[in-house]
């Protein structure tokens, strides 16, 4: 289910104990319409506690059968017939006439490479644009909206600003390959690839890609906690130990070979999960979709702490292990200033 | 479930490849082919064998990348792409053949997975509109007429997932072709190249060395997204169009 149906609203969300419709009960004023992040959380919550619904407990009920009722089919089709479909395709079950049974996923991390006004990376003619960079969605990321960051980047910012990277520098040679930055990262990619092929340990590349997931949806995901956050930090490298020694990767590096190209990005996962959690620690506020378990309102709203932490962290990569600098971005709001967000 | 798999190995273009047979058990009726597919090439993996080679991504049926011709038909029994495929359309015991496309513009990388970057460059030949660069227009400087936006968005759902062509007994990109020279032709903003579009996408599909098209319609059968066999008919009334108006 996209954020678009819950939008549109219409159903209710319940979890296994006599139909305990628990966002009505938890917030009678907004019922089933609660921004994503808190009908997310919530629905871990349930699971987390042993209600959850379906083949291992990891599912709610959206139920449409009061909306089908009060709407009638035809409507509820004309909104979700799509949606439905897919539905019907992926579980074989009929959403019109059973409960449909969802769990939040991650799909979006809003963060990426730090680019400037140009979409310029820190590399001189590196532009990235789209989900790829940092520079348009804050600590939340609403519907669609990372469509709208690929549009804007490549439809109205790039074609204004590659143009004046490209006037002044209109020719550029090859980079001949015995230049020493060549040689050093030829030299550097062969030996990470002729290691990940030498190790022939025990463990594939998925066996991996799927713990580093399963720790940072439980450490890093939706809610976390400082004690949470360095649990993970300190398993991070652990892990990475581990798949240096017991990484199998069948095959050779002279030819098309899948799972060489997952072994790599594991290499990039590690990193990339290490700073998620060193960032997601040093930033011990709740904001948008980020919550931090230490900092809510009495009634468990996410809880701002804008005179210590509104600024964008932007971390310089220092070397692989390395503790990566961080750069603040200041944030400042000239017209239209962050309120705590109240659902009370 | 248990199934025996005869599955396509081929370890690079160059070397001929042939059928090997697997067999999986403790398949779940609610796994998606691919998954099935993972579950296969985890136990290659620590078996010590090379996993099968086949192309996905999304998971989700939108982005079409998944390719695979299951039982002789393009993306298998359902009418929708691999991805989303599942289980439950096989019965336990059964024996499941696993090709890669079959067409000559589609040369076998490894395995399952082909070269579709013909398709790109059919793509990149017309499949594109000038946008004036400046500050972006209002959303309803340019009105579109519900039919036609219906029609355009009709043959924008093409993935290109190269299911037409594998279905096609002369290997013809003329469905793929044809559903992206129609999703631009039809609006305002890709009338400029109207004609170049549709000239220059066909010579593109001839070199890349599909077969030519005889209506047989097995690829508008094939096709995930349902794009209509009349789209290519729509699409040689622009051609025969462009013929007439442009000389060159």
């Amino acid at each position: 289910m996209t954020c678009g149906s819950v939008r549109f609203g219409g159903f209710r969300t319940a979890c296994r104990d006599e139909r305990d419709y628990y966002l009505e009960r938890i917030y009678p004023a907004f019922g089933n319409l609660v921004p994503r992040d808190i009908a997310s959380r919530a629905a871990k919550n349930v699971c987390d506690e042993g209600r959850g619904v379906g083949p291992g407990g990891q599912g709610v009920y959206l139920d449409f059968a009061e909306a089908i009722q009060r709407m009638g089919r035809k409507a509820v089709e004309a909104k979700y017939g799509n949606l439905f479909d897919m539905y019907q395709r992926i579980t074989d079950e009929d959403p019109y006439t059973v409960p449909m049974r969802i769990y939040p996923a991650v799909h979006y991390t809003m963060g990426g490479l730090w680019v400037d006004y140009d979409l310029q990376t820190t590399i001189p003619g590196l532009f990235a644009i789209g989900e790829a960079n940092f520079s348009d969605h804050g600590a939340n990321r609403l519907g669609a909206s990372a469509l709208m960051q690929g549009l804007a980047d490549g439809y109205f910012v790039l074609p204004s600003t590659i143009n004046d990277y490209l006037a002044r520098n209109p020719h550029t040679d090859t980079v001949d390959a015995a230049h020493p930055a060549v040689a050093e990262a030829v030299a550097e990619t062969e030996d990470r690839i002729n290691l990940l092929l030498s190790v022939d340990g025990d463990r594939t590349p998925d066996s991996f890609h799927r713990e580093i997931g399963e720790l940072m949806w439980e450490y890093c995901g939706m809610a976390r906690t400082d004690d949470g956050l360095r649990k993970a930090l300190a398993r991070i490298p652990e892990i990475r130990e581990e798949f240096w020694r017991r990484i199998k990767v069948p095959g050779t590096g002279e030819q098309f070979n899948q799972s060489l190209e997952k072994a790599n990005r594991i290499v990039d996962y590690l990193e990339l999960a290490e700073l998620m959690c060193l960032d997601a620690l040093h930033r011990a506020e709740s904001c948008g979709g980020h919550f931090r378990e230490e900092s809510q309102t009495p009634d468990g709203e996410a809880e701002r702490r804008d005179e210590e932490f509104s600024y964008a962290a932007a971390w310089e990569f220092t070397a692989t292990g390395g503790a990566p600098v961080l750069h603040k971005e200041d944030l400042v709001f000239e017209y239209v200033h962050p309120t705590q967000r109240s659902y009370a | 479930m248990k199934l025996t798999l005869r599955v396509w190995r081929q370890q690079n273009p160059e070397t001929p490849g042939a059928m090997a047979t697997y067999e999986v058990d403790n398949i779940s009726a609610d796994m998606s082919f691919l998954e099935m597919l993972d579950t296969l090439n985890e136990e290659l993996t620590l078996a010590g064998d090379e996993p099968v080679a086949f192309d996905h991504d999304c998971r989700e049926g939108i982005c079409g990348a998944c390719s695979l011709v299951i039982n002789g038909d393009a993306h298998g029994p359902e009418r929708t792409t691999t991805c989303q495929l599942h289980m439950r359309s096989f019965a336990d015991g059964d024996t499941i053949d696993i090709e890669p496309w079959r067409a000559s513009a589609f040369p076998v990388i490894k395995d399952l997975v082909v070269d579709r970057s013909s398709f790109d460059r059919i793509i990149q030949s017309g499949g594109y509109i000038s946008a004036p660069t400046g500050t972006a227009p209002d959303a309803h400087a340019t009105p579109v007429p519900k039919p036609d936006a219906d029609f355009a968005f009709e043959h924008a759902e093409c993935i290109g997932c190269g299911a037409c062509v594998a279905a096609c007994p002369n290997g013809s990109a003329m469905l793929f072709t044809s559903a992206k020279v129609n999703h631009l032709n039809v609006l305002p903003q890709g009338a400029p190249e109207r004609e170049t579009r549709v000239l220059d996408m066909v010579a593109q599909m001839d070199e890349e060395g599909f077969g030519g098209c005889t209506l047989t319609g097995e690829c508008a059968t094939a096709c995930p997204k349902g794009i209509p066999l009349p789209s290519i008919a729509a699409m040689n009334k622009e051609w025969l169009r462009a013929t007439r108006k442009v000389r060159r």
